[in-house]
């Protein structure tokens, strides 16, 4: 996997100290780190990207290697320390990996990390393929020391997750770096004075840069086929894109061809040669158009009269994921070339398939008791991101707004300043509360706001395959340590009214938010409930049929994956169901038994 | 040699654990391998499918239309999902047995996986169908529906490898006390 990759070339770069926040697709970089890593590397998942960034920061000030890990939503979280950090430079070389997450796929943005470096003036480094992802990392701690700068790496879903065969170092090739430690220096405390001096250097750093990446074998240009060399085409690419370029170039014929690895500090020297008797690009690229700006920036700049294509004029889409097919298909049509059509074929229709909260998951359970228990009442429900994002699916229907981590506090606060008559309730994971819930209680608290936040605890980061937070009690390291206490973190913020349920449980859970919701002030519920992907339930439930009605009841009210409707009675599929029990719970007539939840 | 596999299902079904195994079978015998996978989201339910490449001179791991030589349908629909993909002479595997988003049934608008299957035999000339709730029930486990249609994939012909080969990659990837019942349902021919 493109991710394995990049951290076995972490380790082997002798990185000292590894710090992430999980985010699909970045989040087996820090989990293969801390499987294969040696005793000289310290692994941790802090509790959000921001706090990582700034210990990553810190073991650079110490003449450490460090890696920092995220996916593009998190680099948002991290961007404050981030900014600075550029300003101030580092001793030890720091990487920071950044996973882009074109389509989106599993994410709530496109945002592109090449545009983020050239705002932050980081260098950036793009990898096209796994194999390239793991020799980069290791260049990218030498830039960083090299250039006293940070280094973004960004791979993008496909390279991250994608799966090649890379032949990597043994351990005992791996380098061995030495940590200095910290020295004392005024270089390391940021005044105004101090970044209007860095700033000069880093635009002179930057503006070296240009040339040193023109000259490297990270960007290249590919040759053109002699037959085609009337054609004057060429086409620009980089990321992943730069492997469906390769690709329709063995169908179409070979067009000169610009890899741009280093989309910042731009390989200008190098682009002007590729342009240099070209008539058309191609940009062909995901997420910001941004390689055609630069070309159409060089165009200018030099005089140039080739006309630079992509997503602003209309030649590729403007958003979402790139194709093998729409990558040829492009390229035919920039080339004059037939497109290959595509068959009309009638298939039969096909059944949408939304993804859903898997059978027995605690989630549907916390839903469908604030949902009976709040039936008829005006309500708001916030939600946030993580599996229960899911509960926005019918028939729960319980996620009234989803924006970022930590969002559905404020949101919901507004609400209630503004409508003192809705029941207003924020729903965060137990990751998420430690990522980032805390500062909306204290401001709730403070602010005298009411509102009802629910704690959806399964122990466990479930959306990103289960990483451990300060609620488990694990750390990477493989210490078991003291849980940080949710209940005992909100009674200290101020919150009188904590109560912690177990949501399977469904008549108590149903009464429990009852009675907190109607307190007044900021109040919590608390559903503790293990994640069911992580153990199979001791039994699964079934259906009698001899007893069942066929009112449907139990499908209709919660939408759970393993129960289906067959020949006017209900089922349950015993591969899918994991014993939770809530719809025998609610089935009218008795007539589910049998399941029983893992403890 | 270059080989192009789709597999594709509805997440939960165990697809990248079987285009892990085909991939791990096919480096150990040196052959470089790409491939690429639904992770995330959408894995709880929703379509999935993964795209492995064998072979040379590969540059990406997604295949293209009409460029699969063969393609594992988990469920039905999911296979006809990807039928595009399969090369004029592809070969397909298919399983028997829908899976039911949940929003067929609240709504009544479920399919027939007759009709899926049906569709499939009139386009597809190289089509086998395993009888999933057969092989099931014959391995005594409804969880190993992907090394059944692995081992079918496998005695097919399609994917280059031999029964041993996959058989050690399961050695590798899979806990022990695991390897009985997979390998059963590797071997399982109706
Ligand atoms: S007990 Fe009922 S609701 Fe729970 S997982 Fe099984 S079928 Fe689904
Ligand atoms: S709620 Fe009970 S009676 Fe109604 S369909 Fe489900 S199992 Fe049958």
């Amino acid at each position: 996997m493109g991710n394995e990759a990049i951290a076995l070339g972490a380790l082997a770069a002798g990185v000292n100290l590894v710090c992430g926040y999980p985010g699909t697709p970045s989040t087996e970089v820090l989990e293969t780190v801390a499987r294969r890593r040696g005793e000289n590397t310290y692994v941790e998942w802090s509790v959000n990207e921001k706090v990582a960034m700034e210990l990553a920061g810190g073991a650079a000030y110490s003449g450490a290697r460090a890696l920092v890990t995220m996916k593009q939503m998190g680099l948002n979280v991290a961007s404050d320390p981030l900014m600075c950090l550029e300003y101030i430079g580092v001793k030890g070389g720091l990487v920071v990996l950044v996973a882009d997450d074109p389509g989106p796929i599993s994410s709530q943005t496109e945002q592109d990390t090449r545009t983020f470096a050239a705002f932050s003036k980081v260098p950036l480094l793009d990898p096209s393929s796994a194999e390239e992802a793991y020799s980069m990392v290791q260049e990218a701690f030498e830039l960083s020391e090299k250039y006293g700068t940070p280094v973004f790496l960004r791979p993008t879903t496909r390279v991250s997750h994608g799966y090649a065969s890379v032949s990597v170092k043994d351990p005992e090739e791996y380098a061995v770096h030495p940590v200095e430690g910290f020295v004392k220096d005024s270089r390391w405390v940021i005044f105004p004075k101090l970044s209007f001096a860095n700033h000069r250097k880093i635009e002179e750093r930057n503006a070296a840069l240009q040339d040193v990446f023109s000259a490297s074998p990270l960007n290249r240009t590919e040759p053109e086929d002699p037959l085609l060399s009337g054609l004057r085409r060429g086409v620009a690419a980089g990321g992943f894109s730069y492997t469906y370029v390769m690709e329709a170039r063995r169908k179409l014929g070979a067009l000169r061809v610009l890899k741009v690895s280093t989309p910042f500090p731009f390989p200008e020297k190098l682009a002007v040669e590729f342009l240099s008797g070209l008539d058309e690009v191609l940009c062909v690229e995901e997420l910001d158009p941004y390689i055609e700006r630069e070309l159409v920036y060089i165009c200018g700049k030099y005089g140039l009269k080739t006309r630079i294509l992509g997503k602003m004029t209309g030649h590729m889409p403007r958003s979402g994921e790139n194709s093998r097919d729409g990558v040829t298909a492009a390229l035919a049509a920039f080339m004059h070339l037939p497109v290959p059509h595509e068959e009309a074929d009638n298939p039969p229709p096909l059944p949408v398939r939304p993804p859903v909260l898997c059978a027995g998951c605690p989630h549907r359970a916390s839903f469908y008791a604030v949902k009976q228990a709040m039936k008829g009442r005006k309500t708001i429900f916030c939600g946030d991101i993580g599996c229960y994002t899911l509960g926005n699916a019918m028939p729960l229907d319980m996620v009234d707004t989803c924006l970022c981590m930590g969002a559905g506090l404020g949101i919901a606060q507004a609400v209630n300043h503004l409508e003192n008559d809705r029941s207003c309730f924020a729903f965060v994971g137990d990751s998420t509360f430690f990522a980032s819930a805390l500062p909306g209680v204290v401001n709730a608290v403070y602010n005298q706001a009411e509102f009802t936040l629910v704690v959806l605890d399964n122990s466990t980061t479930a959306m990103t395959g289960h990483q451990p937070h300060p609620g488990t009690g694990r750390t990477m390291m493989g210490d078991v340590v003291e849980k940080v206490s949710i209940e005992s973190v909100l009674r200290g913020i101020g919150v009188t009214a904590v109560e912690t349920v177990d949501p399977l449980n469904h008549a108590l859970a149903v009464e429990t938010v009852r009675k907190i919701a109607d307190l007044p002030g900021v109040k919590a519920v608390i559903f503790r409930s293990p994640c069911v992907a992580l153990f199979r339930a001791p039994a699964q439930a079934a259906v009698d049929p001899g007893k069942c009605i066929g009112c449907k009841k139990c499908i209709r009210e919660i939408g759970c994956p393993a129960l289906s409707f067959r020949d006017g009675k209900a089922v349950i599929d015993p591969a899918q169901c994991n014993g939770c029990t809530l719809c025998a719970q609610l089935c009218p007539v008795g007539a589910i038994s049998g399941g029983e939840p893992h403890a | 040699m270059r080989k192009s596999i789709i597999l594709c299902g509805v997440g939960g079904q165990g697809t990248v654990l079987a285009s892990r195994l085909i991939s791990s079978a096919a480096m150990a015998r040196r052959i470089p391998v790409l491939s690429a996978e639904t992770i995330g989201m959408a894995q709880r339910g929703g379509s999935v499918f993964s795209h492995l490449r064998m072979g040379e001179d590969l540059y990406s791991p997604m295949i293209a239309r009409g460029e699969a030589d063969l393609i594992i349908g988990f469920e039905p629909g999911e296979a006809v999902r990807q039928l595009p993909f399969l090369a004029p002479e592809g070969q397909m595997i298919v399983s028997s047995r829908p899976v039911m988003p949940v929003t067929a049934a609240l709504s009544d608008t479920g399919y027939r996986a007759e009709e899926m299957l049906d569709y499939l035999a009139s386009r597809v000339s190289r089509l086998t169908v395993v009888d999933a709730e057969a092989a099931l029930a014959a391995v005594r486990s409804p969880k190993v529906l992907n090394l059944i249609l692995l081992g079918a994939a496998q005695r097919c012909g399609a994917l280059g490898l031999e029964a041993k080969d996959l058989k050690e990659a399961v050695r590798r990837l899979i806990p022990e006390k695991f390897h009985a019942l997979n390998f059963r349902a590797l071997e399982y021919t109706p």
